[in-house]
């Protein structure tokens, strides 16, 4: 594997199982405790959330590159950033609508929910943090790229693995108090034990 | 009259707790309460952002048209908290760092926009300023208490002050992410227990609890339009 593919997939890996969106930065819990309760609409929230994350990558990277550090306008990042994927929500969800109903009725649905989830906003904010280079585009891009859809497949994989737990706790007989809301909790407390295994474990694999 | 006010006042801190009862907000909660410092710094930061944002919907409330008030009401909280990031760039720079992301990302607190849509369009100035600092307030005690348990058991210290025994025998799972979530969903079972059930009505994440519940209208939730179909 040459150096460079080895890069990426050392980035994909990392933010997949090490830096877990969910279970260790702890972005994206609303949908997470929220929408975790049956596999189906796991699944489905975690697809638009991989498709948003990459699309707003793509989207947000540019223009942080080309027009707010050109215009040393670096401050503004915060507003420009939320308009821009509010706004790409939508546009994206006008489009699949007239032109493909068949992904709006299985995407759609849950695409104005992630227009305000901290985990797109986050990941297009951290990616400016880590991977911006001052002069060249291309190579950082990439691994922004490359970061985001490893942190949308983190987002996937905890989805499907919780809303699994999940459906099992729902049966469990537990203390009255501890109903709903905190054994939900708890249990996530334990999936997110078990990631911490990961740690150290995509330096292993790669060579570091 | 003054009673009413003191009401407002109150509500966010006890009633209507936003972390603990309403269950809002939750990702900087779990994220920053390593350490109490950061979580009154957290705390402040948010109550300043939901006390702004508030006067100035509020003021805003008869201006701003119906059909697009959730992107106006994103503009406004997203220029305060650009303010609050320059403030804390230019005067806090540990702080800062230990917020790291977090603090970019009030705009997307489920609070600040929540308190928009349910109170600051619908009331007055001076009542939506007193909600804000009662939420506010709330979201601080709820942040230091939290903060105050992770940091004691899990570094054996309390605001970066070591704490006897417990300095050599911290229990460390507690200041990492499990022990966030853990210790979270124990605090929530604690006032269950104490208020016999009474205190958290919506055990589970509902429309109300979603952020995007005003943008979307319960059109677009899932268990709606399943309970539609049947």
């Amino acid at each position: 594997m040459s150096e460079v593919m080895k890069n990426y997939a050392a980035i994909v890996l990392a933010a997949i199982l090490v830096n877990n969106y969910v279970l260790s930065q702890f972005l994206g819990i609303c949908p997470f405790l929220g929408v975790s309760k049956k596999l189906d609409q796991a699944a489905g929230m975690s697809v638009a959330v991989i498709f948003v994350m990459l699309l707003a990558t793509a989207v947000t990277y540019p223009i942080q590159f080309f027009v707010l550090n050109e215009l040393d306008l670096a401050y503004l990042q915060t507003i420009v950033f939320i308009l821009v994927i509010a706004a790409l929500v939508q546009l994206v969800e006008i489009i699949l609508k007239k032109y493909i109903p068949a992904l709006h009725a299985s995407l759609g649905v849950y695409l104005p929910l992630i227009t305000t989830n901290c985990a797109v906003l986050g990941v297009c904010i951290s990616n400016i943090d880590n991977y911006l280079l001052t002069k060249d585009f291309g190579p950082g891009f990439a691994q922004a790229m490359f970061n985001s859809l490893g942190s949308g497949l983190g987002f996937l994989l905890a989805m499907v693995l919780f809303s699994g737990v999940r459906s099992r706790v729902d049966k469990c007989k537990c203390p009255e108090c501890f109903k709903g809301m905190p054994i939900t909790l708890i249990s996530a407390a334990i999936v997110s034990v078990s990631f911490m295994g990961f740690a150290g474990v995509v330096d292993k694999l790669l060579g570091g | 009259m003054n009673n009413n006010k003191l009401k407002i006042l109150t509500n966010g801190i006890i009633k209507e707790n936003p972390i603990l009862v309403l269950i809002l907000g939750t990702c900087p909660f779990l994220a920053v309460t390593t350490q109490a410092s950061n979580a009154i710094g957290m705390g402040a930061a948010v109550t300043f952002v939901l006390l702004c944002s508030n006067v100035m919907i509020s003021l805003l409330r008869k201006v701003i048209s119906d059909k697009v008030r959730i992107p106006c009401y994103i503009v406004v909280i997203a220029s305060f908290v650009t303010l609050v990031q320059m403030i804390v760039k230019a005067f806090a720079q540990d702080l800062d760092k230990a917020l790291g992301i977090y603090l970019p990302l009030i705009v997307v607190n489920c609070i600040i926009l929540g308190r928009a849509e349910m109170f600051a369009n619908k009331n007055n100035p001076l009542d939506s300023a007193l909600d804000a600092i009662g939420m506010g307030v709330g979201y601080t005690l709820a942040m230091l208490a939290m903060a105050s348990i992770r940091e004691i058991f899990g570094a054996g210290t309390w605001f970066g002050l070591p704490i006897p025994v417990l300095a050599e025998n911290n229990i460390s799972i507690m200041t990492m992410a499990p022990g966030g979530f853990a210790i979270f969903g124990i605090l929530i079972a604690i006032i269950n227990k104490a208020s016999n059930g009474k205190a958290i009505k919506k055990k589970d994440f509902s429309c109300e609890g979603c952020p995007s519940a005003a943008a979307c209208n319960g059109q677009n939730c899932a268990e709606k339009r399943e309970a539609a179909a049947k």
